[in-house]
């Protein structure tokens, strides 16, 4: 498969290239292609700048002040990490995201597994409306959701968030496994029936070995989406202290007298790592999850 | 013989049950069920009912039937962020949707190191909104923005941009902010669909003596229409409903200029605490949900052949 694909990609990269000319590459394609770069990574350059810059530096433009840090300094990180609350955010996010990535992942095992293999009574019927359930925007449930939140006690706890969250979670995360389970060969399932294996154990013996690349894309997406999640955790939370990193840069960090730009910038740049290294090891999983939930 | 029958008595019953895909097909739907009927389709309906009443946090309300919807229809400010809403939509996902395509058509020609441009292409996407629009806020900022030094440093202009205070230029801004956001999303996707339309119809047509614009009309834009629908309906949809980009970077000023309908909801609802009313106006945001997403299944159903897929 791999084999057949490399040789038909050579096959292709030879393709139409040869009308090309040099020049007109340049200016159609990487004079573009450079803007592009440029502009989408902008914003990311002052992040990193910023954090590191000192506070008179920041107020100085002169030149390419502001392109460069003339005197780098880990002041506005310090400040962050030992007199701010920002570790205790850190926490809450992880453990707030974690819980609700495997509590939806194991919710979309399931539900994929049952829709897609059990095939049962309107199981296509229960298929679709997953997909219309990912369509429901949280910015339409989110008051009633705090009302339901408040009554059931969890108001201004983590549980109001790892019950929420997998709402947003789980309708994306059965539609992309769904795809996945739906390219393993019945016949393997049959086999294993035939050997008398019941169906948790087909479930967990085979098809789940070779659902790991779905598990994975759906995984890291889960997790990118929760960590990302803004307005349940502002609506939900109201003390400092269970806060998330999103909400809590917004409502503590920000003091409207004098803006502390090198500490929200930092804790910008700290608040993105653990979704960016996470996304530097599963690129490829995660361009596949995007473009699965779309193509199918 | 019979024996042996007798003795699986107990677990022949389970295993018939194991056998039986209805009742295991429910077994297995349950947990997502669970949760996806409580908090989900019950809030749903828990919602559209607020909107009919005049709850107000810390204070049960009496149902007061449409009078929510007819007070925000003579609501300057709800207009208002309705319009608001129409053109951060409208004019984002256009652009969104040009650039984007654009973008995605300079990555499928072969360039070094694809994977990895392609991989910064899509932080914008992957790094959380809310932090990346603080980079903004500080991009835009009234008096500290780079923005402003930069062409000020060139020449172009001679005072800073008051890029947020102003309500048109504050509009302008958000939409920039949240093109920014959107445009990875779009061009990685339709890339995807780029790189399913097989080269030989373009070394065909090339040799019929099609020039670029017109292999591009004719061959990529049919064959790409069925995933561009789906892509921009999740892309409208999501800038509709948009909340934190505006949250942070505005709150919906100056004077109201960029309050969305998610943002004048939370307003109302939220830190207001007429929890009626903004459940109402999230409600009134159905409706536009409701034909954004018909329009995508209509989109997908009728051109499905034309990824060269069959109908099943």
């Amino acid at each position: 498969m791999t084999d057949k694909r490399k040789a038909r990609a050579v096959y292709d990269d030879e393709g139409m290239n040869y009308l090309q000319t040099i020049p007109r590459k340049v200016v159609v394609v990487y004079i573009p292609l450079a803007i592009f770069m440029f502009v989408l990574l902008f914003p990311f350059y002052f992040m990193g700048v910023v954090s590191f810059k000192s506070h008179a530096e920041l107020l100085n433009y002169r030149g390419l002040q502001a392109f460069w840090i003339y005197e780098p300094t880990m002041e506005h990180i310090k400040h962050l990490l030992f007199e701010t609350e920002y570790p205790r955010w850190l926490w809450n996010t992880m453990l707030v995201t974690v819980s609700s990535t495997f509590l939806s992942i194991f919710c979309a095992v399931c539900a994929a597994y049952a829709i897609e293999r059990l095939r049962f009574k309107g199981s296509k019927y229960v298929g679709m409306s997953i997909f219309l359930a990912y369509l429901v925007p949280p910015s339409i449930l989110f008051i009633p959701l705090a009302v339901m939140v408040f009554k059931l006690g969890v108001f201004d706890s983590n549980w109001a968030l790892i019950l929420t969250y997998p709402t947003i979670l789980i309708p994306f995360c059965t539609w992309l496994l769904m795809g996945y389970f739906r390219s393993i060969p019945y016949e393997l399932e049959e086999c294993a029936l035939v050997d008398g294996a019941n169906r948790f154990q087909i479930l967990t013996k085979i098809v789940l070995p070779l659902a790991v690349p779905g598990l994975i894309s759906a995984g890291i997406f889960a997790f990118t989406l929760s960590w990302n999640e803004f307005i349940y955790a502002l609506t939900f939370i109201s003390s400092a202290e269970n806060k998330t990193v999103p909400v809590a840069m917004i409502t503590e960090l920000i003091t409207f007298d004098q803006y502390n730009w090198g500490g929200l910038m930092a804790g910008a740049l700290i608040g993105s790592l653990p979704v960016a290294i996470l996304y530097s090891f599963f690129v490829e999983h995660y361009v596949s999850s995007m473009t699965g939930a779309v193509k199918e | 013989m019979a024996n042996a029958q007798t003795a699986n008595g107990g677990t022949s019953v389970l295993t018939r049950w194991m056998n039986n895909r209805n009742l295991m097909g429910m077994l297995f739907m349950l947990p997502a069920g669970t949760i996806l009927l409580i908090f989900l389709t019950y809030p749903l309906a828990l919602g559209v009912w607020l909107g009919m009443t005049d709850v107000k946090v810390g204070r049960p309300g009496v149902f007061v039937g449409l009078e929510n919807f007819a007070w925000l229809m003579e609501d300057s400010v709800f207009l208002l962020s309705v319009f608001n809403t129409f053109l951060y939509t409208i004019v984002a996902s256009i652009i969104k949707f040009g650039l984007g395509l654009w973008l995605a058509i300079i990555l499928n020609n072969n360039i070094p190191i694809k994977a990895f441009i392609r991989a910064i292409v899509l932080l914008p996407f992957i790094v959380p909104t809310v932090l990346s629009a603080l980079a903004f806020w500080w991009i835009y900022d009234s008096q500290d923005s780079v923005l402003s030094w930069i062409l000020i440093e060139m020449g172009v202009i001679d005072k800073t941009i008051d890029f947020l205070g102003d309500p048109n230029n504050a509009r302008a801004s958000v939409i920039a902010a949240n093109i920014w956001r959107g445009i990875p999303f779009v061009a990685i996707t339709l890339l995807a669909g780029l790189q399913t339309i097989p080269r030989t119809l373009y070394e065909a047509a090339t040799i019929d003596g099609a020039n670029e614009w017109q292999r591009f009309t004719r061959i990529t834009f049919p064959l790409l229409t069925p995933i561009i629908a789906v892509v921009m309906t999740f892309s409208v949809l999501f800038t509709f409903t948009d909340f934190q980009l505006i949250w942070v970077m505005t709150r919906g000023g100056p004077i109201n200029a960029t309050h969305l309908m998610a943002t004048l909801s939370y307003q109302r609802g939220i830190v207001g605490g007429a929890l009626g009313e903004g459940a109402a106006i999230a409600v009134a945001m159905i409706p536009f949900l409701l034909a954004a997403i018909l329009f995508s299944y209509f989109g997908l159903q009728n051109r499905k052949w034309q990824r060269g897929g069959r109908d099943d």
